[in-house]
């Protein structure tokens, strides 16, 4: 069976006034139906740049410069806005933000902003205007009283500052669910949030999953969350994807060099990412070869000439390292 | 709510006070003696005496305030020295041909300005932008009175389209008066002919006194888009699907305009101020050519309580504006 989200050499350029950045520079990733995908990546590797490029919504000077996203077999890359705006958005790709906080409209009753986009995007079930919204109002209290929104009948009332951060990323990830899309995408969904909540929210989602028979790209910088949610890996360095596999086999046997680091110092899992000596590249100026290989204590000249080819590491991981070539 | 405007209400009470001190010190601090000025060079020391008693100018300063305070309460602002009647009916029957023209030119700089802006912001940098700006800083450059002759000259002289001057032409009889405002009380009384003309002595005047208002607003709906647009919930409304055009006529634009409403408010003193020049160019029977007339034979009555009226037309228009600031952003309401 075909995958349910596959990104195919995926390159984003983004035109800048220093020059052009290459900000997604060959990333792939599969997730297929019903499992979870964890995206792990230092910040400014280009996580979010690769969920604006899926959603069709990238930055001012940013263009595709190759690649595919396949969804349910479609490429989303050839949809015009308005396409992507009556078949995929909410009604079957789900969104969940980063900042619960400064995603919502603060003028505006978080009623009112779910259901506008209930309004576009629920599936039809042959009921028009008031009896349309009085069923959306409906199922969105279930969805709250589902994620444990205290007084769900009156939250929709409320504005978003009048919820805490814990409650409001519960009412966003009910908004995401609220159009019954077969895919998520999470960007940092608990990196807002103290330890306590964000271990909550992560035994929520993973119960969602399923329940409502979804599946979730997941993007964080947390080891220790990734081990804790995800089946699937993808490790993301400077825009290109170096290590994608299994949760377990990747965290067992890390085959790529860069993973080793990061796993190497940070034994726990739990913490975000510090300790390997020198810098992520820019995507101003990305050097030949493996953009890895100049804070790689196990580079030989070779990785400096060309870009290392995808190869399988003996973990059964996808691995971009000339060690496995 | 109630308690929001009630308290916003409250705080306006001191700049009212500030203003009736400031007023009354006007009267009677220049000339020196306001009884010797009342009765002209060729009054007798007795004379002088008896107006000194009958305006109460021998008590004591603070109860001639309260006498003062008394009078303007029950709107007591005197007689005006030209037209001979109490200054106060004088306003009552002016007030509304200015409100009339204030406000028409509001409406037409908010109903062009906002859209406008709006435009601007998301054409951010490109030709229609650029073009905009040029626009709003002639708008604000150009001076009012060289602004209304040229429309008179084209508009009224060459073209002949619209009336030169005035509220209505003389050859109309006026409308019944209901309301005092002439279109209203054409539209109320059936008088469509009345209407019509008013309309069009109205567009003149009404676009001169826009001018200066529409380029403000443009400028900053203009701003107040672009750092709307900056908001990681846009990115989000966009994310879920919104559509666009309701994303920006309504989620946008609500977080764009608490600038341009303040600009508003404070447009309007530029609307009275600019009014006066307007209404003295177009003939127009308003406060504002009114003001001139007063100005021009030194009737310091009138111009008192013109001053006490833009005072409180000020500071009703600041409540205006915070109502219409919590409106917009219900977290106002509550810090309140
Ligand atoms: N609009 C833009 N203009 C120019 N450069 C951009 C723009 N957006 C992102 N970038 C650059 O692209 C790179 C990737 O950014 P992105 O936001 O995708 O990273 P990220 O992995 O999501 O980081 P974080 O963990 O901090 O959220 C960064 O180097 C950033 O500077
Ligand atoms: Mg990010």
């Amino acid at each position: 069976m075909i995958p349910l989200l596959k990104v195919d050499s995926l390159k984003v350029s983004i035109r800048t006034d220093d020059g052009t950045a290459r900000v997604l520079d060959d990333v792939g990733l599969t997730l297929e139906r019903g499992r979870i995908l964890g995206v792990v990546g230092e910040s400014g590797c280009g996580k979010s740049t690769l969920i604006r490029a899926i959603m069709g919504i990238l930055p001012k000077g940013a263009s595709v410069d190759a690649g595919h996203v396949w969804f349910e077999g479609e490429n989303l890359l050839v949809f015009s806005e308005a396409e992507l705006n009556g078949r995929i958005r909410s009604s079957r790709i789900g969104f969940i933000p980063q900042d619960p906080l400064l995603a919502l409209n603060p003028v505006f009753k978080v009623g009112t902003q779910l259901l506008e986009a209930m309004r576009w995007h629920a599936p039809d079930d042959g009921t028009r205007g008031r009896e349309r919204r009085r069923r959306h109002v409906e199922r969105l209290v279930g969805l709250l009283r589902r994620m444990q929104v205290p007084d769900p009948e009156t939250a929709l009332e409320r504005y978003p500052h009048q919820f805490s951060g814990g409650q409001r990323q519960r009412l966003l990830i009910a908004a995401s669910l609220a159009c019954a899309p077969t895919l998520v995408i999470a960007d940092e969904p608990t990196t807002a949030l103290d330890v306590t909540t964000q271990h909550q929210i992560l035994l929520l989602l993973r119960e969602l999953v399923g329940e409502f028979g979804l599946s979730l790209l997941f993007v964080t910088h947390d080891f220790g969350v990734v081990a804790e949610l995800c089946d699937d890996l993808c490790v993301i360095y400077a825009g290109q994807t170096v290590e994608a596999g299994p949760v377990q086999a990747v965290l067992q046997a890390p085959a790529h060099p860069y993973t080793r680091a990061l796993l190497a110092c940070h034994p726990d899992r739990a913490a975000s990412f510090v300790g390997i000596p020198g810098r992520v590249p820019s995507p101003l100026a990305r050097p030949a070869g493996c953009q890895f290989a100049a804070r790689c204590g196990e580079a030989e000249p070779r990785c400096r000439e060309a870009s290392p080819p995808q190869a399988r590491a003996r973990s059964g991981a996808d691995v971009r390292c000339v060690q496995y070539a | 709510m109630l308690r929001f405007v009630l308290r916003r209400c409250a705080l306006v009470l001191p700049s009212l006070l500030g203003l009736l001190v400031v007023t009354f010190l006007l009267i009677h601090a220049v000339p020196s003696d306001p009884a010797v000025a009342m009765a002209g060079d060729a009054a007798t020391p007795e004379q002088i005496a008896q107006l000194r008693l009958q305006y109460g100018l021998d008590r004591p300063i603070w109860e001639q305030f309260a006498v003062y305070v008394g009078k303007v309460a029950r709107f007591d602002f005197g007689e005006s020295a030209f037209s001979h009647r109490p200054v106060a009916l004088d306003i009552v029957q002016r007030l509304p041909a200015t409100l009339e023209l204030t406000f028409a030119s509001l409406l037409l700089s908010v109903l062009i300005g906002v859209p406008l802006g709006v435009a601007a912001g998301l054409k951010h940098n490109t030709w229609p932008d650029h073009l905009l700006r040029i626009f709003s800083v002639l708008g604000v450059a150009i001076a009012a009175f060289w602004f209304a002759i040229m429309l008179q000259l084209l508009f009224a002289m060459n073209l002949g389209w619209l009336p030169l001057r005035g509220e209505l032409s003389a050859t109309l009889s006026k409308p019944p008066v209901v309301t005092g405002f002439l279109l209203l009380d054409s539209i109320v009384t059936g008088r469509w002919d009345a209407f019509a003309d008013g309309l069009r002595h109205l567009l003149l005047p009404a676009v001169t006194l826009a001018l200066g208002g529409l380029a403000t607003i443009v400028r900053f709906t203009r701003s107040g888009v672009l750092d709307t647009l900056q908001n990681d919930f846009v990115f989000y409304e966009r994310a879920v699907g919104y559509r666009w055009p309701r994303l920006v006529w309504i989620y946008v634009l609500r977080n764009s305009l608490t600038a341009t409403v303040t600009q508003i408010g404070l447009l309007f003193g530029g609307l009275i101020a600019g009014g006066v020049v307007v209404e003295a160019i177009f003939d127009w029977p308003g406060i504002g050519s009114y003001t001139v007339q007063a100005i021009l034979t030194g009737d310091r009555q009138v111009m008192l309580a013109v001053t006490l009226l833009v005072g409180a037309v000020y500071a009703a228009v600041n409540i205006l504006v915070d109502v219409a600031h919590g409106l917009l952003d219900p977290r106002l309401m509550e810090r309140a």
